[in-house]
């Protein structure tokens, strides 16, 4: 955090969550927050932002940035490394071309006036792997999503519907691997897939535990709620990458329906591209992103991310061991697997979306058709990080939402499947500038739950981006490469206040905060010391005494304590 | 004088194991096996830094460490395995600055595996896994009850968990050129010949894909018969795992013959659950190559030359750099190559300015113009290792001591580079 001062001048403003829509202001910043004008004196540093458009930071609440999956993706092709983006200098070496290395993924955030990246998927036994490799990210601030829907403990308080040791274990859980919140993964799937199975449905019974998928995410969801986290469940369906699965995702949906919450979303349904298919089979699979649109749109306490692919190189990395071992067969490519003690699975698929490939171009206009579908309020934009493709090209999606005029361009270039099999050629929905800030800024931050993040409103952090780009003149709609070229480099990138790039160069290399989450005082946090015991002298190949990660152990650790 | 026992966690091999416990008054281990007890035991130190065998300060060795790296143009940065991963990620760091060459111990052992991941990625697990769930384990060219004592019985053998409620729950088959001390503990043993796992493993795949009719009586010295029974045994465990030393990775074969065993646990995930795993050696080899990975891209070889990261191996590697005599000076930490290497690339880092970091004098202190005494991690210093699966632990500091850690000194010595570069 910087104690200069900024005076950001005459910079035509975007701020969602404040109702501000390209108002011409000016922002001050003190000691790494937004402050009032009165506050600042003496030596303040302005930056004219005539002309420009400032926001708050980029917030990208699901990518896979640290950890086993994304570092076995490295491991696993090199070739993905030959792309240099940097030479060694006053900063690090930074290469990748999707898969990139630590120094690159904060650089490249940076560059692009994104601030803050949550890792989605965190196996909680490699907890402390995951915070080393967010510890080697510079730039930006952090947390990541331990994964429960197949961690035996949980299973195995579902099935006994002891409800008070599941919130204590939630609890517990965070707070030894220094989580932010709840993440599943393919409930149940993935202990089915330690049989060779896989859990399909709701109503498929977990081999050994007599509990199905249903029962799960009701009951994390139940005490998700119980424990008042900042983020609700944040779940990965069942079935993902199957032709018809969208049923299986809003039936999924529907399981959040008796739960509310007035500040955020109780569910959190992440990358619902591929979890939106209509069809029985890859011969006739089709779009079924407008049903699943049009539930998200009826009901207020859901949330989801897009998951949109980008044509070109990826890397399939889940929680989904069982899929992960489809899309091998799928595509008779490389396949990592890691069955992980008694917590779940994980696989690595490389893959390349190519626009004349039916399937591919379907996937990457499912992913347009959900974002221009749902209400701005309930979607937010991702690409499921490496798994669509590169968070670089998010400002590619920005301005394919605002523009059909794009849109119609690309549909040229992709397999015509996509004209009869998705809505996406007669959607006219053009986001605006506002709701497509929204939703790369304040929506992930509300849904998230970070009050500081993700506006401009005084006493939110100072992570704010300029942009080369006048909201007043800019017709996005037929500007759309003006608008792409913009977002793709920031004027400036400011982080807690210090000015971190600058057009495209990096000025200053710094270290954000990685977020916890302390929900302990919301439970009866004895009531599972003797199971826990138990199941690690049992189950576990390592002590009780040597799980999780101590906040001494992480760089900038921050504990936000569950009122 | 009174027991004071506390937990600790082993730093020799790469079962990591974390349910020892060391009496730090009497300086002794108890339920280490042989190896872990030896690490654990009073040991003979390098008793100070040393420049060209005279006794000088840390500062001084350290000083004159920073000047050889700088002044080189190409120097070799080698070992790692048996440091923390924070250590590793400044050398990572200081290799970059300095635009040498990293490479670590993997390079001469296990390195074939990362080639076949490169090939067809890696279908593994974690040892708990094996340990709650496995009712067959191949060990296939490697020997754990000596070389990983106590694996067999926390994780692989005899290890009890979910469905594995007894030793006789757990088929045991150990495929070895040798009648090993692991073949003893094995229901079934396989001896084949020298150099023949490739073709042995293409039989398997064959008759389990039933194509038996393509596979000769004897492969690789091994009955027709018996293959089949193996392949019968395989395809009928709920769920199995090969684990695979050095025996695979250093015969004939290399990186091919675990690529074609990549493809046979492939085959056998669809009619069954499979995983294979290496037996990887030193307590944290696989940080040293973990830590590359996300900081440069990759997990040996690698080469900053030209102000970014590059893996070649076979031409990056320490011995083909050594050979080619393509570095002109050397940090050795944290293993012992003079005493291991061929003898070509002793004789040239014979040749060249050679700085040591280790704990303990080795055949490498005798070559090394700078000598830098360090703390022994799990005992007196802390930080991050990675057990053979990828499992973090946070091995442990429990005795006081006046030597540096290895991530000190190598802090210490990256600020000196950066002074000393301007």
């Amino acid at each position: 955090m910087s104690d200069i001062m900024l005076h950001i001048k005459n910079g035509i403003v975007i701020d969602p969550k404040n109702g501000v829509n390209a108002e011409k202001m000016d922002i001050f910043v003190k000691n790494g927050k937004i402050v009032e004008e009165s506050e600042v004196s003496g030596e303040v540093k302005t930056i004219d932002a005539s002309n420009k458009l400032v926001v708050a930071g980029g917030f990208d609440m699901h990518a896979h940035i640290a950890g086993s999956k994304i570092n076995v993706g490295r491991e696993m092709r090199p070739e993905e490394m030959r792309t240099v983006r940097l030479i060694a200098g006053k900063f690090r070496a930074s290469i990748g071309r999707v898969l990139l290395t630590s120094p690159a993924i904060g650089y490249e955030y940076a560059k692009m006036g994104y601030t803050t990246a949550f890792e989605a998927a965190q196996p909680p036994v490699g907890a402390l792997h995951t915070h080393e490799e967010l510890d080697a990210i510079p730039m930006i601030d952090k947390a990541a999503l331990p994964v429960f829907g197949n961690w035996h403990f949980v299973l195995k308080y579902v099935a006994e519907k002891d409800f008070e040791k599941l919130r204590a274990f939630i609890a517990w859980a965070l707070e030894r691997t220094k989580g932010f919140g709840v993440k599943v993964v393919n409930p149940g799937g993935v202990e089915a897939w330690m049989y060779g199975g896989n859990c399909k449905s709701l109503d498929d019974e977990v081999p050994g535990f007599g509990v199905t998928p249903r029962e799960i995410i009701t009951a994390l969801i139940q005490e998700t709620e119980n424990l008042n986290l900042c983020h609700s469940v944040h779940l990965h369906c069942n079935n993902l990458g199957t032709p018809g699965n969208y049923e299986t995702t809003i039936e999924s949906m529907k399981l959040a329906s008796k739960f509310s919450n007035e500040k955020r979303q109780v569910l959190h349904v992440t990358h619902v591209q591929f979890n939106s298919y209509a069809g029985s089979s890859w011969r006739d699979v089709a779009s079924g992103a407008a049903e699943v649109a049009k539930y998200v749109n009826s009901v207020d306490n859901i949330t989801i991310d897009m998951g949109q692919p980008i044509f070109g190189h990826a890397t399939a990395m889940t929680g989904d061991a069982p899929f992960q071992f489809t899309l091998h067969k799928l595509t008779g490519a490389r396949w990592s697997n890691k069955d992980s003690e008694i917590e779940g699975g994980a696989g690595i698929v490389p893959i390349a979306y190519l626009p004349k490939n039916p399937v591919h171009a379907l996937q990457w206009a499912i992913g347009l058709e959900l974002g221009l579908l749902v209400d701005s309020d309930k979607v937010v934009l991702s690409t499921d990080y490496p798994n669509g493709g590169p968070f670089t090209e998010y400002p590619y999606v920005m301005a394919m939402l605002m523009s059909k005029k794009m849109r119609e361009k690309e549909l040229e270039r992709v397999s015509p499947y996509v004209q009869k099999a998705t809505n996406l050629p007669s959607i006219d929905v053009e986001k605006t500038l506002y709701e497509v800030i929204h939703m790369t800024r304040s929506l992930p931050a509300r849904v998230m739950g970070m009050d500081s993040k993700g506006h401009l409103g005084v006493g939110a952090d100072a992570d704010i981006a300029i942009y080369d780009l006048n909201p007043l003149e800019v017709d996005p709609s037929n500007d759309f490469e003006t608008v792409y070229k913009a977002f793709k480099t920031a004027v400036y990138t400011i982080k807690g206040g210090e000015i971190i790039a600058k057009e495209g160069e990096l000025v200053k290399e710094v270290w954000g905060r990685t977020f916890w989450v302390d929900a302990r005082n919301k439970a009866a946090m004895d009531a599972i010391e003797s199971d826990l015991d138990d199941m690690f002298e049992k189950y576990y190949s390592l002590q009780r005494v040597n799980y999780g990660v101590e906040e001494a152990w992480i760089k900038k650790p921050e504990r936000l304590v569950m009122g | 004088m009174a027991e004071e026992l506390v937990n600790v966690i082993c730093t020799f091999c790469g079962s990591v194991c974390d349910d020892v416990l060391f009496d730090v008054e009497n300086y002794k281990g108890k339920k280490f096996c042989k190896l872990g007890s030896g690490k654990f035991s009073p040991k003979e130190r390098i008793k100070s830094p040393m420049i060209d065998g005279k006794e000088v300060s840390y500062e001084e060795a350290i000083e004159k460490a920073a000047e050889i790296l700088v002044n080189a143009k190409r120097p070799l940065l080698y070992g790692w395995a048996s440091t923390v991963n924070e250590a590793i990620r400044l050398g990572v760091i200081l290799t970059e600055k300095v635009g040498g060459i990293y490479d670590q111990c993997a390079s001469v052992c296990h390195a074939p595996g990362t080639l076949a991941l490169i090939e067809e990625g890696v279908p593994g697990g974690s040892l708990g896994e094996i340990k709650n769930r496995a009712d067959m384990v191949v060990f296939w060219g490697s020997n754990p009850l000596e070389a990983h004592p106590r694996h067999p019985m926390r994780y692989s053998v005899r290890a009890k968990g979910l469905l594995i409620k007894d030793r006789k729950d757990r088929k045991v088959v150990v495929v070895d050129v040798r009648k090993t001390k692991s073949a003893n503990m094995a229901d079934l043993f396989i001896k084949i010949k020298p150099g023949y796992d490739y073709p042995i493993i293409s039989a398997l795949r064959a008759i389990i894909k039933g194509e038996e009719s393509a596979v000769p009586s004897e492969v690789g010295g091994v009955k027709k018969e018996l293959l089949k029974e193996l392949a019968d045994m395989m395809v009928n465990a709920k769920y199995g795992a090969v684990l695979y030393g050095l025996g695979v990775t250093q015969s004939r074969g290399r990186d091919r013959n675990i690529e074609n065993a990549i493809k046979l646990i492939q085959l056998l995930n669809r009619k069954t659950r499979w995983i294979i795993w290496p037996m990887r050696g030193h307590y944290n080899v696989v940080g040293a190559g973990e830590v590359p990975a996300w900081e440069a891209g990759y997990t040996y070889a690698i080469d900053f030359s030209r102000g970014y990261p590059r893996f070649s191996p076979g031409e990056f590697s320490a011995n083909e750099v050594l050979q080619r005599k393509d570095c002109d000076a050397a940090l050795i930490i944290a293993s012992d190559p003079v005493a291991h290497f061929p003898r070509a690339s002793v004789a040239h880092l014979k040749k060249i300015p050679v700085i040591q970091i280790d704990p303990f004098p080795n055949m490498t202190t005798l070559v090394s113009n700078v000598v830098i005494p360090s703390a022994v991690a799990g005992i007196e210093a802390e930080g991050t290792a990675y057990r053979m699966d990828g499992i973090p632990f946070r091995v442990k500091k429990v005795v006081e001591t006046e030597y540096w850690s290895d991530e000190q000194i190598l802090e210490k010595m990256l600020e000196k580079v950066d002074q000393l570069m301007g």
